[in-house]
């Protein structure tokens, strides 16, 4: 049982930090493991925005040695970058262990990738011209607090509150996933798959990368695998539903989008309001409420619902 | 007392339908000493009528302060401002009011026996579960598992409800005024479900007993749920309790589908596995 939320603005950007981590807040009862957050900003001409971690948070309680390992990682992702003539326009140190850089680069966005996770310890939470994904144990008051999102200007944007059960309580197992390494692609989802493993092997046969053991991880390879090949957001979604087994209820972000799609037994729950300037997403209605006081009216998508919106 | 209780219960479509089944029967007899009064019920006064302003409440602080209201003798609450939270209006066991105005989340009004509820909002997943007896009318939409394990009352949403609805319902009725999602009337034992809208996939699949009306279209039928010519009796009943709800259609009632279980499963376990392919 986690909780998932999407939210989407037609008209121009909004408070998207400080209205995610209330509607999530909000969610707390349906996972307290760990939060996440997937926010779209506005993007700036040739940049990326990178973030990455260089260990988990649970190591810091390992003494001494983990600082000075996390030191050294820190300089072997700086020298890298410099190696790959990335150049890094700001940086900032929202946690001890992870980071978040401005970047402009031209190359090939999988090879610095790439190149970036060999280093040990490190990994890529997301890059993205308007991703900004930020993902750690805790509630959404407390995520949200540590990485300054209670401001964070935005369209769109997707969360999640996980009740760890198919993997452990980690930043690596928490969601939301990136696409990696397909810019701006997020996902969250609320359910189990059951076909995991079957598929998971067949998308690394064909050279994808997994770096948790957490099933949601596979939607969001298999829909940027989908998406590489010339699909729309709105065929990947329909076809997930018949080619992914289980119970689940996803959704997924693009740089202008917003997609869901509910299985063929509608087991998991959503909530969608639905007005003309915004789109508001939820496992539970209390979270809508928590954005949106007045009475509004709110339907539950049915079985095999499959909805796009776009920013 | 006893023919009182009886004919009460029957009134409300608890005992009109006798099943057939192997031991069913028994486990519903009322008892002489049952009926809707309990020895602790609260003894309240309809007009006398009390406030709660769930705003800044959690739902355990609402439902004491409700029981505290029953204790002093009110006979119906209004709830404001209740935000859609979880689990309010419980295990309320009087003949009383409810009045919500706004929307309530996940399990509102479980296990009741008795009250009348009309709530302004919409309602979340598993509204109604296990209601013995009472009246419930939503205004809005309602959640999936609307009505699980019915066991009597009439449960009315006036908008489109989600999947599974009246899963597993064992007696009552259930009225939708728009549409409904897949699974619905899953396994249910008997009881009514009347649908004035659309019924998703494998509607009634594995019903035991009981009877269900869709006004719209149905997507497909479950396993052993068989289409069955609805009578003058169906026609009356239904007119009957879709006016009392203001939502008989101005085309009447004759457009209405009747899916009756077929009763193929019952005698499941003494099948040849050849059988069983047949039925299944």
């Amino acid at each position: 049982m986690c909780g998932i939320a999407g939210l989407i603005y037609r008209d121009g950007a909004r408070n998207i930090g400080g209205e995610m981590t209330a509607m999530l807040q909000a969610l707390k009862h349906r996972g307290p493991d760990s939060t996440g957050f997937a926010v779209y900003g506005e993007p700036g001409p040739n940049e990326y925005i990178m973030r990455f971690k260089v260990a988990e948070q649970e190591d810091l309680g390992r003494g001494t040695k983990i600082r000075r390992a996390i030191a050294e990682r820190k300089a072997a992702v700086d020298g890298l970058l410099k190696e790959l003539g990335v150049a890094v326009l700001d940086l900032d140190e929202p946690t001890e262990y992870a980071n978040r850089y401005r970047i402009s680069y031209d190359g090939d966005m999988k090879d610095l990738a790439d190149q970036m996770e060999e280093i040990e310890g490190t990994e890529i939470l997301s890059i993205g011209s308007a991703l900004e994904l930020v993902k750690d144990l805790g509630d959404a008051a407390d995520v949200s607090g540590a990485y300054d999102l209670g401001g964070f200007r935005g369209t769109h944007g997707i969360g999640h509150t996980r009740m760890a059960t198919e993997s452990d309580v980690d930043i690596r197992s928490a969601h939301p996933y990136w696409a990696y390494p397909y810019n701006d692609i997020a996902v969250v989802h609320n359910g189990q798959i059951t076909n995991y493993w079957l598929m998971r092997r067949q998308l690394e046969r064909s050279g994808q990368r997994f770096v948790s053991n957490c099933d949601s991880e596979l939607l969001a390879v298999y829909t940027a695998v989908n998406l590489e090949k010339g699909m729309s957001l709105e065929d990947s979604l329909e076809r997930s539903i018949h080619e992914i087994d289980g119970v689940f209820t996803y959704l997924i972000t693009t740089r202008n989008e917003l997609g869901m799609a509910k299985d063929t037994m509608a087991a998991k729950p959503m909530v969608l309001y639905e007005a003309d300037d915004m789109v508001a997403l939820a496992s539970e209605e209390v979270a809508i409420r928590a954005i949106i006081p007045h009475e509004i009216d709110t339907t539950d998508p049915y079985d095999e619902e499959v909805r796009v919106w776009q920013a | 007392m006893a023919g009182v209780n009886e004919s009460v219960s029957t009134q409300m479509g608890m005992h009109t339908e006798p099943l057939t089944g192997r031991d069913i029967k028994t486990k519903f007899t009322l008892r002489n000493e049952g009926g809707f009064a309990y020895h602790f019920a609260r003894d309240v006064d309809f007009n006398r009528r009390a406030e709660i302003d769930c705003a800044e409440l959690e739902p355990s602080e609402i439902n004491r302060k409700i029981r505290d209201l029953m204790d002093s003798g009110h006979g119906s609450i209004v709830l404001r401002n209740p935000g859609a939270k979880h689990s309010l209006i419980v295990g309320i066991l009087n003949r009383m009011n409810f009045i919500v105005e706004g929307s309530l989340g996940y399990f509102g009004c479980g296990l009741l026996d008795g009250p009348n509820v009309r709530i302004s909002g919409r309602v979340g997943w598993s509204f109604g579960e296990n209601m013995m007896a009472g009246v419930c009318v939503i205004e809005k939409n309602a959640g999936s598992t609307f009505g699980a394990a019915l066991r009597g009352g009439d449960l009315v949403c006036k908008g489109s409800v989600g999947s599974r609805t009246g899963i597993d319902q064992k007696g009552g009725t259930i009225i939708v005024g728009g549409d409904t999602g897949a699974f619905s009337g899953f396994m249910m034992q008997r009881g009514r479900i009347v649908v004035c809208g659309n019924a998703g996939k494998n509607l009634g699949d594995s019903m035991y007993d009981g009877t269900i009306y869709i006004g719209g279209e149905i997507q497909d039928l479950g396993v052993d749920a068989v289409p069955a010519e609805l009578t003058d009796l169906d026609r009356a009943w239904l007119t009957r309790k879709l006016a009392m709800y203001e939502l008989l259609p101005e085309k009447g009632v004759d457009h209405f589908t009747k899916i009756v279980a077929g009763k193929q499963l019952w005698s499941y376990d003494n099948l040849e596995p050849t059988e069983r392919k047949l039925v299944l």
